[in-house]
């Protein structure tokens, strides 16, 4: 268990690399000079051009630029952005906003969408399973940003209930409308998946054993069956955070949230690549380390499963 | 009264929702106004990201811009219904020959951060906006001030591999401090458009601190002298203003705080301001304007009005295929402005019918002979040109919505010509800007101008005249030149404006560019705001605002 741990860290390094070179020569290719649409439809004076593209060292050639950035990076400097605010502080608010608001997300998803997948896959083909099977075929077919805007009219402007956009403060409450438009293709995917696991493993020989022995039904269902059908819902939970934070733009614009999707968006659109490395180096490392936790994880919810 | 059955039906929806939105409004402010007494109000108000440190001569976008504008309150001020401009922290602007100014300031006004507003901060702040090493971008703005040469250098090959040399001096020769409230501006030449200038926000005073803590830790930061101070900028979320108690150049502001919530997306502003989340946006999203539904949800909260900007069509003379004034008048006469400002901005911009926008002071209306629509003339001048062989493109950036009419205005010229025009999108703003400013645009393109200080001077010398800081097509007519030239140095505003209006006409002949519309604004404002009017540039003026 010790080694694997160890074997798996030390491969984070190398996929690090690789994603941040990878999304700076991205950036660096975007055509365009950042600074030339700086000034509006005057066009920016030369000199000012200058000054910014030496202060930005984007004179240099890539590996250079990147090199800098990567030794900034490792003494905790994220660079700044044009404007000269430190990218540091941008990540240090936005990204409990966004985290926030895809652990809302999670919470939801995973609460709805199990339950309807296990009580649908315990009793298939009755008027629950048609309603789920029909609501979550409406769910994934419709895009985030329809279900997003119509939710927000409905219940924003039309009954008044919450209020269109969030707050700074970013309460809870505020953050189950957009946690809830997040989560809804998600939500419908876990529903079915884990309708289907559950479905299948209703036949399987452990399941029949328990009953045989004589096991009280909630033990079979709670213990056996839903630990083992468990593992591709958890393998779909544990990516999907990573999705939803990295997924969050269109929510966040919607509701007006301060997140890293909105944040990551701007940046690419005005070229600012220590911004969009940044916030992608954390995106990454969330990545990461959920594929790792879900991967031990699976150890913890099917007896099988060993690490070496 | 005859009222049409549709008319009829609208105006009772109109009540209805009206009565539904009053009736609604009581339960919803709970955030800002809690029982406090008016004058100790908060209003939030939409804003953008600014793009760069909120330093006055360095900031172009309308994000900043507007801030700045809040914060800042300069020698002269333009009045909100466009007329001519005020003194404001000028106790007099002097001059007997339009070259030498004499400038007395306001004694004992003061800066946020409580020191006194003197005449060095004025000569401090420009000899620092117009020093090239510092790459303020809006340093051509004090080229009229004698020895602005030898203060800002420019790369002498362009863009090439050599870099602006060393300017001669830090300091420009025509700014002299007389003492704490005196001082004297030299031109270099004749300028008697140059008290109008000194309001646009490049002009702005700047505090001690600003020297001693350099200018990306200021525009953190900012210190100003307007009716607000800053107090907190929180990136992507908000800016935080409130009032500043020792203002005494006008009226004191009514409320206290102001918020500027950054959007990033205006249908979320357009939400909040809707069900009274947000006191004032500046411009409703395009999606509300479509059959006027922005008017419905707001009801006597929408504001329509019209801002001194123009949308043009520039063309770039450097192509050859551009070069015959007959081809360009051709072009211009067959789009039929009406049909787009109609069909497309559902009636909230007008048709283009002048050059230099008509709100503007020494702007005449309807002197854009080449903007009217004339299929038949402008069939016989494309044949007089010899026709147009190849594709005529129309490029725009595609991250603003300007899709719709650009493509609406090739389709016209396709349709009255009978020559392949397509409207072209460029993905990004700044890929276009590099475009144009590199000179390599091989169609028309989109331009769009927004006076910076009200005077038909504005519209003209940095768009039409050789070498103007805005004539990116490069045009270049001698008449032209010589008439701006005579027209800005003439000894008064009334017979600066006769010589610009014959400038313009010549420009008319030549059609360097096309205007398309005047710009319109629709704004709103919320529930909680009982009073408040627009700046002439249909920014929300703050000191203005009750609740």
């Amino acid at each position: 268990m010790g080694r694997y741990l160890v074997r798996r860290l030390l491969q984070l390094v190398p996929v690090f690399i690789g994603t941040t070179l990878m999304i700076y020569l991205l950036v660096w290719k975007v055509p365009g000079d950042p600074f030339a649409g700086k000034c509006g439809d005057r066009g920016c004076p030369d000199n000012y051009r200058a000054m910014m593209t030496e202060k930005f060292q984007l004179d240099q050639p890539w590996f250079v630029q990147y090199a800098t950035y990567m030794k900034n990076l490792l003494q905790g400097d994220f660079g700044t952005t044009w404007s000269g605010r430190d990218v540091g502080e941008i990540i240090a608010i936005a990204y409990p906003n966004t985290l926030k608001l895809a652990l809302v997300a999670l919470v939801i998803e995973g609460v709805i969408g199990l339950t309807a997948g296990v009580l649908t896959g315990l009793r298939r083909n009755g008027f629950l399973d048609n309603l789920v099977l029909v609501s979550t075929l409406f769910l994934i077919a419709l895009p985030v940003f329809v279900v997003g805007f119509v939710l927000q009219w409905f219940f924003g402007v039309k009954l008044g209930i919450v209020k269109p956009t969030v707050s700074n403060e970013m309460r809870i409450t505020e953050l189950l409308l957009p946690g809830f438009v997040l989560g809804s293709a998600s939500m419908a995917y876990i529903a079915r998946v884990s309708r289907t696991s559950i479905a299948e493993n209703r036949r399987a020989d452990y399941v029949r054993t328990a009953i045989a022995k004589g096991l009280p039904m909630r033990r079979v269902v709670g213990i056996h069956l839903l630990r083992n059908s468990l593992i591709p819902v958890v393998t779909l939970l544990g990516t999907d955070l990573g999705a939803l934070m990295g997924g969050a733009i269109i929510t966040e614009g919607i509701f007006g949230i301060n997140g890293i999707g909105r944040t990551v968006l701007r940046a690419i659109v005005t070229k600012e690549s220590a911004t969009v490395v940044s916030i992608v180096v954390v995106l990454v490392l969330v990545y990461l380390v959920m594929n790792l936790l879900v991967d031990l994880l699976y150890a913890a919810l099917d007896p099988r499963i060993r690490y070496e | 009264m005859r009222v049409s059955k549709r008319a009829s039906g609208a105006i009772a929806m109109g009540a209805a929702f009206a009565l539904i939105a009053s009736g609604c409004s009581s339960g919803n402010d709970d955030e800002g106004s809690s029982g406090a007494s008016s004058s100790d109000g908060a209003i939030v108000v939409d804003g953008t990201e600014p793009e760069n440190p909120l330093v006055p001569a360095n900031t172009t976008e309308t994000g900043g811009g507007k801030i700045i504008d809040w914060l800042w309150t300069g020698l002269v001020e333009y009045p909100n219904n466009g007329g001519a401009p005020q003194n404001a922290l000028a106790e007099s602007i002097e001059t007997t020959d339009s070259k030498v100014y004499k400038i007395k300031i306001k004694q004992n006004t003061k800066f946020h951060d409580g020191t006194v507003v003197k005449a060095k901060n004025f000569v401090d702040a420009w000899n620092w906006g117009a020093y090239s090493p510092n790459g303020a971008q809006n340093a051509s703005f004090f080229a009229d001030i004698a020895g602005f040469e030898d203060v800002n250098t420019s790369d002498p090959d362009g863009d090439g591999p050599k870099k602006a040399p060393e300017p001669k001096a830090k300091e420009m020769s025509g700014l002299k401090v007389v003492d704490d409230w005196n001082f004297e501006v030299t031109l270099a030449a004749p300028t008697a458009v140059f008290p109008t200038k000194l309001g646009y926000s490049t002009f702005m005073p700047l505090p001690d601190a600003f020297f001693s803590q350099g200018a990306e830790a200021f525009g953190k930061k900012p210190i100003g002298n307007g009716p607000v101070s800053f107090v907190s900028w929180e990136n992507n979320v908000a800016i935080k203003l409130t009032r500043f108690d020792d203002y005494n150049l006008r009226d004191k502001m009514k409320i206290k705080d102001v918020n500027v919530k950054i959007y990033q997306d205006d249908t979320a502003a357009y939400n909040d301001l809707v069900s009274n989340n947000l006191d004032f946006q500046q411009q409703v999203p395009v999606s509300s304007l479509a059959g006027d539904k922005w008017k419905a949800d707001l009801a006597d909260r929408a504001i329509p009005s019209t801002t001194p900007s123009t949308g043009i069509i520039a063309f770039p003379i450097y192509d050859k295929r551009f070069q015959n004034p007959k081809l360009r008048k051709a072009i211009s006469l067959s789009i039929n402005r009406q049909e787009i400002t109609d069909k497309i901005f559902f009636g909230n911009r007008k048709p283009a019918d002048s050059w230099a926008n008509p709100l503007t002071p020494g702007a005449k209306p309807g002197n854009c002979t080449a903007c009217q629509f004339k299929p038949d003339e402008a069939k016989a001048l494309l044949a007089e040109a010899g026709g147009f062989t190849g594709q005529l493109k129309m490029y725009y950036n595609a991250d603003a919505s300007h899709k719709d009419w650009m493509e609406a205005v090739a389709g016209q010229v396709k349709n009255t010509l009978g020559i392949d025009a397509v409207a072209v999108g460029v993905p990004t703003f700044a890929v276009f800007r590099q475009n144009i400013n590199a000179h390599k645009m091989d169609g028309a393109y989109r331009a769009g101008w927004q006076q910076d200080y009200p005077d038909v001077e504005n519209w003209v010398n940095p768009l039409y005249v050789t070498g103007g800081s805005s004539n990116d097509g490069l045009y270049s007519n001698p008449e032209v030149d010589a008439l701006a030239k005579q027209a800005s140095s003439a000894p008064s505003l009334e017979a600066s404006h006769e010589l610009f209006a014959k400038a313009v006409e010549k420009i008319d002949q030549d059609v360097p560019s096309m205007p398309i519309y005047f710009g319109g604004q629709q704004s709103g404002h919320s529930e909680k705001i009982k009073k408040m009017e627009l700046t002439n540039v249909g920014e929300l003026d703050i000191t203005s605002v009750e609740l």
